[in-house]
């Protein structure tokens, strides 16, 4: 890569920044209806124990939830990718169960685990292991039949062929998967904190919104989007350190 | 003579009782260390022949014997190659050839204490197929002859007693695919394993095969057979040969026969 294409990513970020402060004294937009980013960081300095506290708690329950996610999604991913007909059978069950939209089920959590971090987190891993599952079975399924002849023609089991080739072969659909599933799980966590939580960046904007801090509100976005980013980040980073064979073209092109 | 892989008018269908007839009423015997080709158009149950003989799929009627016993499962001894290398990308060349080994007995058991044994075992074997020193390079890294290669070192590295080869070379150019019949010749001029090679290629199925049968269309059924009474080595020059050339020509000319039952 070079220079102006590893800076552009900041050079956009501080474009969007410049755009959004200007657009905003501009039309002369009421601080209520939408703060310039110079308030918004202001105001999130001065609240910034506060946010950072609660966005501690927002990561705590999306990682537990996301965790949850990837044990549980692996473990069915697997089951359902083991034979096509499981396969055929399970996945319009889970298209099923993922249009159910997950605020729908967070009164439902809070019925059975009360008000806090037991939702949250399992309002992040209900949202987040679906792909997880489709990814992993996706890549199981599509394991080349003559592979699979090869093998067998051995002696080899169903777990052998698993093992060996299968699940190895999925694995870029598994670290690809967990790249959309962190983010999803914040959206699961947050969700969940909003509706009910005492803490969290959900709950904390919940109140900035009734006490009319708007900045604080805007705050408390940005610490998402902070915190999706890096979180994004460590998960692309783990993905090309397992399973670079994935990325040869790119490789190549680099060497 | 003692039959090593034997099939006795054999029924093939695939997908139930309303399903497609791969195969009607096949017979045919293959003698040990014979190298047996299988020529026909699309379609003629080439493949199926494949599956069967390696018992992944059980015949519909008929019996199929490998090696003196009934087939009801996966045989154990079969190498195979196909059309499309497989190579796993994530595993280097050498990897990939091992592969069997980790699966197949007596070998898997022994994998790890025999690792160095083994992989010496392989590196012979990618030299006699022209690529020494490639072991450990990825199969992405090899160009597609080169992944062939390394395929049929991978149908070979536990020694099978039976090699299946479905057009191994059908995805070749040209020089490459004469270049892989003469060193499949040489390993099986040295070690003399049973073949059985299933291609479209009839100057192929004439220059490698000891006998060469032909296949109709679906349902495929076998409606010729030709010895080749060449002399071993053969050479790439022979096949330009009149002798080996109207052997070529009569193949062709069943085939021919065969298209034209199809169409009527």
């Amino acid at each position: 890569m070079s220079r102006t294409e590893r800076l552009a990513p900041w050079l956009f970020t501080v474009a969007f920044f410049v755009v959004w402060e200007i657009g905003v004294r501009v039309l002369d937009i009421g601080t209520y209806i939408l703060p310039p980013p110079s308030l918004v960081f202001e105001q999130s300095w001065v609240f910034r124990q506060a946010l950072f506290r609660n966005s501690m708690q927002t990561l705590y329950t999306t990682l537990a939830g996301f965790g949850i996610a990837v044990v549980f999604g692996l473990a069915l991913g697997i089951f359902i990718g083991w034979s096509k007909t499981i396969y055929n059978g399970l996945y319009p069950v889970m298209i099923g169960f993922n249009s159910v939209p997950k605020v729908a089920v967070v009164p439902v959590l809070v019925l059975w685990f009360g008000i806090g971090t037991v939702p949250a987190i399992l309002t992040a891993f209900l949202i987040s292991f679906f792909p997880i599952v489709v990814n992993v079975a996706t890549g199981l399924a599509t394991l080349e039949p003559e592979l699979e002849d090869v093998l067998r023609a051995l002696g080899a089991k169903k777990m052998d062929i698993m093992l060996k080739v299968g699940i190895p072969r999925s694995l870029p659909y598994f670290f690809g998967s967990l790249k959309v599933a962190i983010t999803l799980a914040f959206v699961g966590s947050v969700v969940s904190e909003t509706v009910a939580a005492n803490s969290g960046v959900g709950h904390l904007m919940l109140i900035a919104q009734a006490n009319s801090e708007v900045p604080l509100v805007f705050g408390g976005l940005l610490c998402l989007a902070v915190l999706g980013i890096v979180m994004y980040a460590v998960f692309a980073l783990l993905e090309q350190r397992f399973t670079g064979w994935a990325f040869r073209g790119q490789d190549r092109r680099a060497a | 003579m003692s039959r090593f892989v034997e099939l006795d008018d054999v029924d093939l269908m695939y997908g139930g009782p309303d399903g497609t007839l791969a195969l009607r009423g096949a017979s045919l015997g293959v003698a040990q260390g014979e190298f047996l080709a299988v020529v026909g158009p699309s379609g003629c149950g080439k493949s199926s022949l494949m599956k069967l003989v390696t018992g992944l799929h059980p015949p519909s009627r008929g019996s199929v014997r490998v090696a003196g016993s009934p087939v009801d499962g996966p045989v154990k001894i079969a190498g195979m190659a196909f059309q499309n290398p497989i190579m796993l990308p994530w595993r280097t060349t050498i990897d990939n050839i091992l592969l069997p080994l980790e699966i197949v007995q007596p070998h898997r058991r022994q994998f790890r204490a025999r690792r160095k044994e083994n992989e010496a075992a392989a590196e012979a074997l990618l030299a006699t197929v022209g690529l020494g020193g490639f072991g450990r390079k990825y199969p992405w890294q090899l160009s597609g002859g080169m992944q062939q290669r390394a395929s049929l070192c991978r149908a070979l590295i536990h020694q099978p007693e039976l090699l299946m080869l479905d057009e191994p070379f059908a995805a070749l150019d040209a020089f490459t695919r004469e270049e892989l019949w003469s060193v499949l010749q040489d390993l099986w001029l040295e070690k003399r394993f049973t073949v059985i090679l299933v291609t479209h290629d009839l100057r192929e199925a004439v220059y490698l095969a000891d006998r060469v049968l032909v296949m109709s269309s679906r349902p495929g059924r076998i409606v010729a057979e030709r010895r080749i009474e060449l002399e071993r080595p053969r050479s790439l020059a022979r096949t330009f040969d009149p002798d080996f050339v109207a052997i070529v020509h009569e193949l062709r000319d069943h085939i021919s026969a065969v298209r034209q039952g199809e169409v009527s």
